[in-house]
């Protein structure tokens, strides 16, 4: 099985309005794939359609090879998920929640359950808090407990929505160290966040959202080429540095910020192009190689026009 | 899974309050007949007169006067709050991806709501016999039909009706479980559920609407007293339940119908 979550032009729509659009999704087993997009993108709506809550217009999901919803009582006990936030009974402690959500599903296993909900609210910080009432949880108490459900039993694949969601530094820390010890024992973490420093640090992989179709999917460095890298030239002579470039075939030279110019490089070696300003006789403070972000890579494919023909 | 539920049920001080507040009815009516004087014969809601003669009849007193409103109210609150309460704290989606299975699930509440039809009416019955027995003689049961039964078949009897009024529940308990899988508002599945009894309640005292009064799943309800007679009728009794199961089957389709396809977006 090369891909544990694999959509085929899934559509969703409400109203008549496609949320989700002609969706095909190919996530690599084994993989940490950040799945991102702007608020109303369609991540929810596509997790939700993953896991059979929603019925797709049109469309395949398979999870773990496969097909949802047809054999969802088969897969989903090894899939982990915490979906658009956490929601457990109020009037219940941690563990009673965790020990009635473990109760509700098709494989008991009673006699593990105790020690397996010990475990998982300890995996996430929860062991002091276990017996007190869900309600009286904080935010970011109720996001772990969340994670602790979705840790309840070994799981092949998690889907993890936004799992740092109101937790503290300490907390988002923990949960990057909970991710990558789960790949490392092998399993598969899907991850929405619109966070792209936390995606950039703990993904391998990276599909991103916008106005429900994907527009970029791939390894992170695949995604992080969409945004060439360029030059940036800190000088007072602006226009013969342009005049310079152009001179030699860097035709996308400009200003920015008054004293810096901004060009792409196209595959001439930035010592020369270094060289050649400089016997031109210009002023030189500054000279670097930018490599882009995660975050210009991510605002080149969902923001409006000016990089997204790079 | 059904232990799991019934335990979160009533572990809910909602719930808690609401058996209480139940069994407080017949405790109250008991106090009152005994302290502020017993009704004139023949006055008032059947039963009551023969409280201050014979404690057990608290128990018919006070399912009696439970029946038309309170009971139906606290299944209502039950019933609606049963899948749309899942949807309104979100929890539903997390029961769906455990995996819960939606008939499973709905089979497991339909069968936590029935269990609680019993419960309530259990709670409003063990608060008459209390009371009743503490308050009043007891001694052999006095029949519709004027005859005396012994005190154990006369017992029996009034157990039996108790289960009767329990099992009438289950038509309502069913169109409030309907209600539920249509929104992810409990509040408004209640209101609603409880909307549909009244207007059932109305459509059963119009003569224009006699045609229909065969089928309404009150017209049968007050059938328990004929368990009370000498020489019991089961007629009006069968046709209960019979008309239970028929409302039990059409919403419990329609409720398995609905939760089965819906897109789940709490």
């Amino acid at each position: 099985m090369a891909f544990a979550i694999e959509t085929d032009r899934l559509v969703k729509r409400f109203s008549g309005v496609a949320v989700v659009d002609d969706l095909s999704l190919q996530v690599p087993t084994g993989s940490v794939f950040g799945f991102l997009g702007p608020n109303g993108s369609g991540k929810t709506t596509t997790i939700r359609m993953l896991l059979g809550l929603l019925n797709p217009n049109a469309g395949e999901v398979s999870l773990l090879g496969r097909p949802i919803p047809h054999d969802a009582r088969a897969v989903l006990p090894s899939i982990g998920a915490l979906i658009d936030g956490p929601a457990f009974y109020p009037w219940l402690t941690g563990r009673q929640n965790l020990v009635r959500l473990d109760a509700m599903g098709p494989d008991a296993q009673r006699s593990t359950r105790t020690s397996r909900v010990g475990e998982a609210l300890a995996r996430v910080g929860l062991t002091a808090a276990a017996n007190k009432k869900y309600k009286a949880y904080s935010l970011g108490m109720r996001q772990r407990l969340g994670l602790a459900n979705a840790l309840l039993r070994p799981r092949q694949l998690l889907i993890l929505d936004e799992p740092t969601n109101g937790m503290d530094p300490q907390g988002t820390r923990e949960i990057r160290h909970l991710v990558r010890e789960l790949a490392a024992d092998g399993s598969t973490v899907f991850l929405s966040s619109h966070l792209l420093t936390e995606v950039e640090q703990v993904c391998t992989h990276v599909a991103v959202m916008n106005l429900g179709k994907l527009v970029a999917q791939g390894s992170l460095d695949e995604l992080r080429a969409v945004t060439a890298p360029h030059l940036r030239i800190e000088t007072v002579d602006t226009a013969l540095t342009i005049e310079t470039l152009r001179a030699g075939g860097l035709e996308s030279g400009e200003v920015v910020d008054g004293s810096s110019v901004v060009a792409f490089f196209n595959g001439q070696r930035p010592e020369d192009i270094c060289r050649r300003l400089v016997e031109a006789g210009v002023g030189i403070r500054g000279f670097a190689v930018e490599r882009p972000s995660l975050e210009d890579a991510f605002v080149a494919l969902t923001g409006e026009g000016f990089d997204v023909a790079q | 899974m059904l232990r799991n539920e019934l335990s979160t049920l009533f572990r809910r001080r909602r719930i808690q309050a609401l058996l209480l507040a139940l069994t407080a009815v017949p405790i109250a009516i008991t106090l009152v007949i005994r302290f502020a004087g017993g009704p004139n014969d023949g006055q008032g809601p059947t039963f009551l007169a023969q409280v201050t003669h014979n404690g057990v009849f608290a128990v018919l007193a006070g399912l009696t006067i439970t029946l038309p409103v309170f009971l139906p109210m606290a299944v209502a609150v039950v019933a609606g709050d049963s899948i749309a309460g899942e949807g309104g704290l979100g929890t539903l989606r997390y029961l769906l991806v455990r995996p819960a299975g939606r008939s499973r699930l709905l089979a497991v509440k339909a069968t936590t709501v029935a269990i609680f039809c019993l419960a309530a009416t259990f709670v409003v019955a063990v608060g008459g016999l209390v009371t009743g027995a503490i308050l009043f003689p007891i001694g052999r049961v006095t029949t519709l039909s004027g005859d005396t039964l012994p005190l154990t078949s006369g017992m029996v009897r009034i157990s039996v009706a108790a289960g009767v009024i329990g099992l009438s529940l289950i038509g309502l308990a069913a169109i409030g479980i309907f209600i539920s899988t249509l929104t992810d508002v409990p509040v408004g599945a209640m209101a609603a559920t409880l909307g549909v009894f009244i207007l059932i309640g109305v459509l059963d005292t119009l003569p224009q609407t006699r045609a229909l009064h065969p089928w309404l799943l009150t017209d049968h309800w007050l059938s328990y007293s004929d368990l009370l007679r000498t020489h019991i009728r089961w007629n009006g009794i069968v046709r209960n339940l019979e008309l239970q199961a028929l409302y039990a089957a059409v919403f419990g389709s329609a409720a398995w119908a609905r939760l089965t396809t819906k897109d789940v977006l709490a």
